[in-house]
Protein backbone atom coordinates (compact mmCIF):
# COMPACT_ATOMS: atom_id res chain seq x y z
CA UNK A 1 0.00 0.00 0.00
CA UNK A 2 1.27 3.70 -0.52
CA UNK A 3 2.52 5.08 2.68
CA UNK A 4 1.34 8.45 2.20
CA UNK A 5 -2.32 8.01 2.06
CA UNK A 6 -4.08 9.94 5.57
CA UNK A 7 -6.60 8.17 7.34
CA UNK A 8 -9.18 11.13 6.71
CA UNK A 9 -8.47 9.99 2.62
CA UNK A 10 -8.79 6.22 3.43
CA UNK A 11 -12.34 7.27 4.55
CA UNK A 12 -13.47 9.87 1.85
CA UNK A 13 -12.36 8.07 -0.81
CA UNK A 14 -15.46 5.78 -1.17
CA UNK A 15 -17.55 9.00 -0.74
CA UNK A 16 -16.40 10.43 -3.95
CA UNK A 17 -13.28 9.75 -5.45
CA UNK A 18 -13.48 5.73 -5.26
CA UNK A 19 -17.21 5.59 -4.96
CA UNK A 20 -17.96 1.91 -5.22
CA UNK A 21 -20.95 2.48 -8.07
CA UNK A 22 -19.83 5.68 -9.51
CA UNK A 23 -16.91 4.89 -10.18
CA UNK A 24 -15.94 1.43 -9.80
CA UNK A 25 -19.48 0.15 -11.20
CA UNK A 26 -19.41 -2.44 -8.23
CA UNK A 27 -22.80 -3.91 -6.64
CA UNK A 28 -25.23 -2.73 -9.15
CA UNK A 29 -27.65 -5.92 -9.35
CA UNK A 30 -29.20 -4.46 -5.91
CA UNK A 31 -28.36 -0.69 -6.82
CA UNK A 32 -30.33 -1.26 -9.87
CA UNK A 33 -33.17 -3.71 -8.64
CA UNK A 34 -34.00 -2.35 -5.08
CA UNK A 35 -34.20 1.41 -5.67
CA UNK A 36 -37.89 1.63 -6.38
CA UNK A 37 -38.54 3.37 -2.86
CA UNK A 38 -36.25 5.33 -1.02
CA UNK A 39 -37.40 3.49 2.50
CA UNK A 40 -36.18 -0.15 -0.08
CA UNK A 41 -32.94 1.86 -0.97
CA UNK A 42 -31.80 3.14 2.54
CA UNK A 43 -32.70 -0.58 4.07
CA UNK A 44 -30.38 -2.59 1.24
CA UNK A 45 -27.58 0.77 2.10
CA UNK A 46 -27.24 0.40 5.50
CA UNK A 47 -27.65 -3.38 5.64
CA UNK A 48 -24.60 -3.75 3.15
CA UNK A 49 -22.46 -1.28 5.01
CA UNK A 50 -23.23 -3.05 8.32
CA UNK A 51 -22.44 -6.25 6.68
CA UNK A 52 -19.33 -4.18 5.09
CA UNK A 53 -18.18 -2.99 8.83
CA UNK A 54 -18.35 -5.92 10.05
CA UNK A 55 -16.72 -8.07 7.85
CA UNK A 56 -14.00 -5.55 7.38
CA UNK A 57 -13.04 -5.48 10.78
CA UNK A 58 -12.84 -9.29 11.53
CA UNK A 59 -11.25 -10.42 8.42
CA UNK A 60 -8.56 -7.40 9.22
CA UNK A 61 -8.07 -8.62 12.62
CA UNK A 62 -7.93 -12.41 11.28
CA UNK A 63 -5.63 -11.28 8.16
CA UNK A 64 -2.17 -13.00 9.58
CA UNK A 65 -4.44 -15.94 10.80
CA UNK A 66 -6.36 -16.78 7.19
CA UNK A 67 -3.88 -18.70 5.19
CA UNK A 68 -3.45 -17.58 1.47
CA UNK A 69 -4.92 -20.14 0.16
CA UNK A 70 -8.53 -20.62 1.48
CA UNK A 71 -8.87 -16.64 2.26
CA UNK A 72 -11.48 -16.65 -0.50
CA UNK A 73 -13.44 -19.39 0.95
CA UNK A 74 -12.71 -17.44 4.86
CA UNK A 75 -13.60 -14.34 3.60
CA UNK A 76 -17.38 -15.76 1.78
CA UNK A 77 -17.89 -17.97 5.64
CA UNK A 78 -17.45 -14.80 7.44
CA UNK A 79 -19.58 -12.71 5.13
CA UNK A 80 -22.36 -15.04 5.01
CA UNK A 81 -22.51 -14.52 8.56
CA UNK A 82 -23.21 -11.31 8.78
CA UNK A 83 -25.61 -11.48 5.73
CA UNK A 84 -27.87 -13.90 7.57
CA UNK A 85 -27.60 -11.82 10.87
CA UNK A 86 -28.90 -8.70 9.12
CA UNK A 87 -30.95 -11.06 6.99
CA UNK A 88 -32.83 -12.60 10.06
CA UNK A 89 -32.68 -8.91 11.80
CA UNK A 90 -35.23 -7.39 8.93
CA UNK A 91 -37.63 -10.36 8.69
CA UNK A 92 -37.99 -10.11 12.69
CA UNK A 93 -38.11 -6.67 13.33
CA UNK A 94 -38.85 -5.27 9.85
CA UNK A 95 -41.19 -7.78 8.02
CA UNK A 96 -42.10 -5.49 5.49
CA UNK A 97 -38.90 -3.99 4.27
CA UNK A 98 -37.91 -7.67 4.10
CA UNK A 99 -40.46 -8.63 1.97
CA UNK A 100 -39.74 -6.02 -0.19
CA UNK A 101 -36.06 -6.65 -0.60
CA UNK A 102 -36.69 -10.38 -0.74
CA UNK A 103 -33.63 -12.13 -2.26
CA UNK A 104 -31.81 -8.98 -2.96
CA UNK A 105 -30.52 -9.08 1.55
CA UNK A 106 -29.26 -12.58 1.02
CA UNK A 107 -27.66 -12.04 -2.18
CA UNK A 108 -25.62 -9.24 -0.14
CA UNK A 109 -23.31 -12.18 0.33
CA UNK A 110 -21.90 -12.62 -3.15
CA UNK A 111 -22.05 -8.40 -3.55
CA UNK A 112 -18.94 -7.80 -5.21
CA UNK A 113 -18.06 -4.25 -2.97
CA UNK A 114 -18.35 -6.54 -0.23
CA UNK A 115 -15.58 -9.31 -1.16
CA UNK A 116 -13.68 -6.92 -2.85
CA UNK A 117 -12.68 -4.25 -0.21
CA UNK A 118 -12.15 -7.70 1.53
CA UNK A 119 -9.70 -8.95 -0.81
CA UNK A 120 -7.99 -5.40 -1.85
CA UNK A 121 -7.93 -3.45 1.82
CA UNK A 122 -9.58 -5.51 4.80
CA UNK A 123 -6.79 -7.91 3.94
CA UNK A 124 -3.88 -5.70 3.89
CA UNK A 125 -4.41 -2.72 6.48
CA UNK A 126 -4.70 -2.71 10.19
CA UNK A 127 -8.07 -2.81 12.07
CA UNK A 128 -8.41 1.08 12.21
CA UNK A 129 -7.80 2.05 8.50
CA UNK A 130 -9.92 -1.18 7.58
CA UNK A 131 -12.88 0.23 9.58
CA UNK A 132 -12.60 3.81 8.10
CA UNK A 133 -12.58 2.33 4.34
CA UNK A 134 -15.34 0.17 5.49
CA UNK A 135 -17.67 3.33 6.90
CA UNK A 136 -16.31 5.18 3.36
CA UNK A 137 -17.28 2.52 1.00
CA UNK A 138 -20.42 1.95 3.15
CA UNK A 139 -21.60 5.85 3.39
CA UNK A 140 -20.76 6.20 -0.63
CA UNK A 141 -22.64 3.20 -1.62
CA UNK A 142 -25.86 4.05 1.21
CA UNK A 143 -26.02 7.73 -0.40
CA UNK A 144 -25.83 6.50 -4.18
CA UNK A 145 -28.93 4.12 -3.11
CA UNK A 146 -30.41 7.52 -1.50
CA UNK A 147 -30.18 9.82 -4.12
CA UNK A 148 -31.25 7.37 -6.91
CA UNK A 149 -33.88 5.96 -4.65
CA UNK A 150 -35.19 9.49 -4.34
CA UNK A 151 -35.49 10.42 -8.10
CA UNK A 152 -37.06 7.26 -8.95
CA UNK A 153 -39.89 7.18 -6.22
CA UNK A 154 -39.98 10.68 -6.60
CA UNK A 155 -40.66 11.02 -10.78
CA UNK A 156 -41.92 7.07 -10.16
CA UNK A 157 -44.89 7.52 -7.73
CA UNK A 158 -44.73 10.81 -6.74
CA UNK A 159 -43.94 10.29 -2.45
CA UNK A 160 -41.08 10.33 -0.80
CA UNK A 161 -40.79 7.63 1.30
CA UNK A 162 -44.19 6.77 1.30
CA UNK A 163 -45.35 10.70 1.46
CA UNK A 164 -47.36 12.23 -1.61
CA UNK A 165 -44.90 15.17 -2.85
CA UNK A 166 -45.84 15.72 -6.22
CA UNK A 167 -49.17 17.90 -7.13
CA UNK A 168 -52.17 16.45 -7.54
CA UNK A 169 -52.31 16.40 -11.27
CA UNK A 170 -48.86 14.59 -11.36
CA UNK A 171 -49.07 11.48 -12.97
CA UNK A 172 -46.05 9.39 -12.18
CA UNK A 173 -43.71 8.25 -14.71
CA UNK A 174 -44.05 4.38 -15.37
CA UNK A 175 -40.76 3.96 -16.55
CA UNK A 176 -38.86 5.29 -13.35
CA UNK A 177 -40.02 2.17 -11.16
CA UNK A 178 -39.57 -0.37 -14.04
CA UNK A 179 -36.21 -1.20 -15.01
CA UNK A 180 -35.04 1.33 -17.35
CA UNK A 181 -35.75 4.14 -15.16
CA UNK A 182 -33.10 2.67 -12.99
CA UNK A 183 -30.82 2.54 -16.04
CA UNK A 184 -31.64 5.86 -17.28
CA UNK A 185 -31.22 7.46 -13.75
CA UNK A 186 -28.08 5.80 -12.86
CA UNK A 187 -26.32 6.39 -16.38
CA UNK A 188 -27.34 9.88 -15.70
CA UNK A 189 -26.03 10.48 -12.15
CA UNK A 190 -22.64 8.28 -13.56
CA UNK A 191 -22.65 11.03 -16.40
CA UNK A 192 -22.89 13.87 -13.71
CA UNK A 193 -20.19 12.45 -11.42
CA UNK A 194 -17.76 12.38 -14.66
CA UNK A 195 -18.26 15.74 -16.03
CA UNK A 196 -17.63 16.90 -12.43
CA UNK A 197 -14.55 15.32 -12.12
CA UNK A 198 -13.65 15.92 -15.68
CA UNK A 199 -14.41 19.65 -14.55
CA UNK A 200 -12.52 19.25 -12.38
CA UNK A 201 -9.07 18.32 -13.47
CA UNK A 202 -9.34 20.87 -15.95
CA UNK B 1 2.82 -25.50 11.35
CA UNK B 2 2.25 -27.42 7.70
CA UNK B 3 -0.21 -25.26 5.66
CA UNK B 4 -2.07 -27.88 4.74
CA UNK B 5 -3.01 -28.73 8.75
CA UNK B 6 -3.53 -24.64 9.04
CA UNK B 7 -5.96 -24.22 6.21
CA UNK B 8 -7.74 -26.99 7.51
CA UNK B 9 -8.18 -25.74 10.97
CA UNK B 10 -8.44 -22.17 10.24
CA UNK B 11 -11.11 -22.88 7.99
CA UNK B 12 -12.89 -25.53 10.57
CA UNK B 13 -12.43 -23.02 13.13
CA UNK B 14 -14.35 -20.16 11.37
CA UNK B 15 -17.27 -22.20 10.07
CA UNK B 16 -17.90 -23.54 13.81
CA UNK B 17 -17.88 -20.07 14.90
CA UNK B 18 -19.97 -18.97 12.52
CA UNK B 19 -22.42 -22.05 13.03
CA UNK B 20 -22.45 -21.63 16.40
CA UNK B 21 -23.47 -17.94 16.28
CA UNK B 22 -25.89 -18.15 13.70
CA UNK B 23 -28.15 -21.28 15.81
CA UNK B 24 -28.07 -19.02 18.37
CA UNK B 25 -29.29 -15.81 16.45
CA UNK B 26 -31.79 -18.02 14.64
CA UNK B 27 -33.09 -19.01 18.10
CA UNK B 28 -33.65 -15.73 18.94
CA UNK B 29 -35.54 -14.00 15.70
CA UNK B 30 -37.02 -17.34 14.51
CA UNK B 31 -40.26 -16.84 17.34
CA UNK B 32 -40.94 -13.63 15.59
CA UNK B 33 -40.58 -14.20 11.97
CA UNK B 34 -43.32 -17.41 12.72
CA UNK B 35 -45.33 -14.53 15.17
CA UNK B 36 -45.55 -11.68 12.20
CA UNK B 37 -46.24 -15.07 9.77
CA UNK B 38 -49.33 -16.27 11.96
CA UNK B 39 -50.73 -13.03 12.53
CA UNK B 40 -50.82 -11.98 8.96
CA UNK B 41 -52.09 -15.19 8.15
CA UNK B 42 -54.96 -14.41 10.50
CA UNK B 43 -55.24 -11.38 9.43
CA UNK B 44 -55.70 -12.58 5.88
CA UNK B 45 -58.42 -14.93 7.34
CA UNK B 46 -60.13 -12.33 8.97
CA UNK B 47 -60.54 -10.91 5.91
CA UNK B 48 -61.34 -13.01 3.30
CA UNK B 49 -64.14 -14.90 5.72
CA UNK B 50 -66.22 -11.18 7.02
CA UNK B 51 -69.19 -13.42 8.14
CA UNK B 52 -67.52 -15.13 10.86
CA UNK B 53 -66.98 -15.29 14.73
CA UNK B 54 -64.43 -17.85 15.13
CA UNK B 55 -62.24 -19.80 13.20
CA UNK B 56 -60.99 -23.58 13.83
CA UNK B 57 -58.22 -24.90 11.62
CA UNK B 58 -58.33 -28.28 9.98
CA UNK B 59 -55.00 -29.64 8.27
CA UNK B 60 -55.28 -32.55 5.54
CA UNK B 61 -52.45 -33.41 2.80
CA UNK B 62 -50.87 -29.85 1.92
CA UNK B 63 -53.45 -28.11 3.09
CA UNK B 64 -54.37 -25.67 6.52
CA UNK B 65 -58.25 -25.17 5.95
CA UNK B 66 -59.37 -22.24 8.32
CA UNK B 67 -63.35 -23.19 8.61
CA UNK B 68 -65.13 -20.18 10.03
CA UNK B 69 -68.33 -20.56 11.99
CA UNK B 70 -71.16 -18.05 13.10
CA UNK B 71 -73.41 -19.10 16.19
CA UNK B 72 -71.97 -22.63 15.89
CA UNK B 73 -72.93 -22.87 11.94
CA UNK B 74 -70.16 -23.22 9.40
CA UNK B 75 -70.46 -20.06 7.21
CA UNK B 76 -67.07 -20.43 5.23
CA UNK B 77 -63.75 -22.02 4.35
CA UNK B 78 -60.70 -20.12 3.60
CA UNK B 79 -57.17 -21.66 2.64
CA UNK B 80 -53.54 -20.73 1.32
CA UNK B 81 -53.80 -21.06 -2.83
CA UNK B 82 -50.19 -20.98 -4.67
CA UNK B 83 -49.04 -20.98 -7.94
CA UNK B 84 -47.06 -18.72 -10.59
CA UNK B 85 -47.64 -15.34 -11.39
CA UNK B 86 -45.41 -13.54 -14.11
CA UNK B 87 -42.17 -13.62 -12.31
CA UNK B 88 -42.27 -15.60 -9.16
CA UNK B 89 -45.02 -17.30 -6.46
CA UNK B 90 -48.39 -15.61 -5.95
CA UNK B 91 -49.74 -16.85 -2.88
CA UNK B 92 -53.08 -16.03 -2.28
CA UNK B 93 -55.34 -16.45 0.53
CA UNK B 94 -58.60 -17.48 -0.38
CA UNK B 95 -62.41 -17.47 1.04
CA UNK B 96 -65.38 -19.80 -0.16
CA UNK B 97 -68.44 -20.41 1.06
CA UNK B 98 -68.93 -24.10 2.78
CA UNK B 99 -69.51 -25.89 -0.33
CA UNK B 100 -66.77 -24.23 -2.39
CA UNK B 101 -68.92 -22.84 -4.71
CA UNK B 102 -68.83 -18.94 -4.12
CA UNK B 103 -66.13 -16.85 -3.19
CA UNK B 104 -66.64 -15.16 0.16
CA UNK B 105 -63.45 -12.81 -0.12
CA UNK B 106 -59.60 -12.83 -1.20
CA UNK B 107 -56.55 -11.70 -0.53
CA UNK B 108 -52.99 -11.58 -1.68
CA UNK B 109 -50.89 -13.33 1.04
CA UNK B 110 -47.45 -12.92 -1.25
CA UNK B 111 -46.48 -11.64 -4.90
CA UNK B 112 -43.33 -10.13 -6.82
CA UNK B 113 -45.32 -8.84 -10.18
CA UNK B 114 -43.94 -6.14 -11.78
CA UNK B 115 -43.56 -2.84 -9.61
CA UNK B 116 -46.56 -0.45 -10.57
CA UNK B 117 -48.08 -3.03 -13.23
CA UNK B 118 -48.60 -6.84 -11.50
CA UNK B 119 -48.50 -5.35 -8.05
CA UNK B 120 -51.94 -3.93 -8.42
CA UNK B 121 -53.37 -7.40 -8.19
CA UNK B 122 -52.51 -6.45 -4.30
CA UNK B 123 -52.61 -2.80 -3.80
CA UNK B 124 -53.87 -0.27 -6.51
CA UNK B 125 -52.47 3.88 -6.02
CA UNK B 126 -54.26 4.42 -8.91
CA UNK B 127 -57.59 4.03 -7.42
CA UNK B 128 -58.14 6.16 -4.61
CA UNK B 129 -59.87 4.47 -1.84
CA UNK B 130 -60.75 1.58 -3.76
CA UNK B 131 -56.84 -0.04 -3.49
CA UNK B 132 -57.70 -3.29 -3.27
CA UNK B 133 -60.51 -3.37 -5.87
CA UNK B 134 -58.93 -6.45 -7.91
CA UNK B 135 -59.46 -8.98 -4.93
CA UNK B 136 -62.51 -7.35 -3.60
CA UNK B 137 -64.01 -8.03 -7.05
CA UNK B 138 -64.09 -11.75 -6.39
CA UNK B 139 -66.35 -11.29 -3.69
CA UNK B 140 -69.88 -12.88 -4.50
CA UNK B 141 -68.70 -14.26 -7.49
CA UNK B 142 -68.50 -18.16 -8.58
CA UNK B 143 -65.43 -19.97 -7.82
CA UNK B 144 -65.76 -22.06 -10.90
CA UNK B 145 -64.22 -21.66 -14.25
CA UNK B 146 -63.19 -18.09 -13.83
CA UNK B 147 -62.32 -15.81 -17.22
CA UNK B 148 -61.60 -12.17 -16.98
CA UNK B 149 -62.39 -9.13 -19.39
CA UNK B 150 -60.29 -6.47 -20.67
CA UNK B 151 -61.03 -2.47 -20.56
CA UNK B 152 -64.74 -3.52 -18.94
CA UNK B 153 -66.47 -3.96 -16.55
CA UNK B 154 -66.75 -7.79 -15.36
CA UNK B 155 -70.99 -8.50 -14.90
CA UNK B 156 -70.91 -12.20 -15.39
CA UNK B 157 -71.11 -14.74 -12.25
CA UNK B 158 -67.45 -15.74 -13.24
CA UNK B 159 -66.22 -13.18 -14.68
CA UNK B 160 -63.38 -11.07 -13.38
CA UNK B 161 -62.20 -7.41 -14.95
CA UNK B 162 -58.43 -7.84 -15.44
CA UNK B 163 -56.38 -4.85 -14.63
CA UNK B 164 -55.22 -2.95 -17.46
CA UNK B 165 -51.45 -3.85 -18.49
CA UNK B 166 -51.11 -6.64 -16.09
CA UNK B 167 -53.10 -9.29 -17.71
CA UNK B 168 -50.44 -11.96 -17.40
CA UNK B 169 -51.02 -10.81 -13.55
CA UNK B 170 -54.67 -10.98 -13.58
CA UNK B 171 -54.48 -14.54 -15.65
CA UNK B 172 -51.91 -15.99 -12.99
CA UNK B 173 -54.47 -15.30 -10.24
CA UNK B 174 -56.83 -16.85 -11.99
CA UNK B 175 -55.60 -20.12 -13.10
CA UNK B 176 -54.03 -20.05 -9.50
CA UNK B 177 -58.27 -20.25 -8.53
CA UNK B 178 -59.30 -22.77 -11.27
CA UNK B 179 -56.52 -24.96 -10.51
CA UNK B 180 -56.73 -24.75 -6.84
CA UNK B 181 -60.22 -24.95 -5.58
CA UNK B 182 -61.22 -27.78 -6.94
CA UNK B 183 -58.31 -29.85 -5.71
CA UNK B 184 -59.39 -28.09 -2.21
CA UNK B 185 -62.83 -28.84 -2.32
CA UNK B 186 -62.04 -32.85 -2.77
CA UNK B 187 -59.48 -32.87 0.25
CA UNK B 188 -62.00 -30.81 2.18
CA UNK B 189 -64.68 -33.06 1.08
CA UNK B 190 -62.64 -36.01 1.57
CA UNK B 191 -61.94 -35.18 5.64
CA UNK B 192 -65.30 -33.78 6.26
CA UNK B 193 -67.96 -36.64 5.36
Amino acid sequence: MAKKVSLLEDFTKGIWKENPILIALLGLCPTLAVTISVENGLAMGLAASFVLICSSTLISLLRNLIPKQVRIASFIVIIATFVTIADRYLAAFYPEISKNLGPFIPLIIVNCIILGRQEAFASKNGVGRSILDALGMGLGFTLVLLILSTIRELLGSGTILGYQVMWDSFSPWMVMVLPPGAFLTLGLMIGASNWINDRRTR
Amino acid sequence: MNTSVKMILVLTLISALSGGLLSYWDAYTSEKIEAYRQQEIQQAVKEVLPDTDEEKIQEAGDFTFYVGYKNGDITGVAFVAEGGGFQDIISLMVGVTPDFSKFTGLAVLSQKETPGLGTKIAYDPSRKGNETWFVDQFQGKKSGNLTYVKNQKAYGDSEIEAITGATISSNAVITILNKCIPTAKSVFESINQ
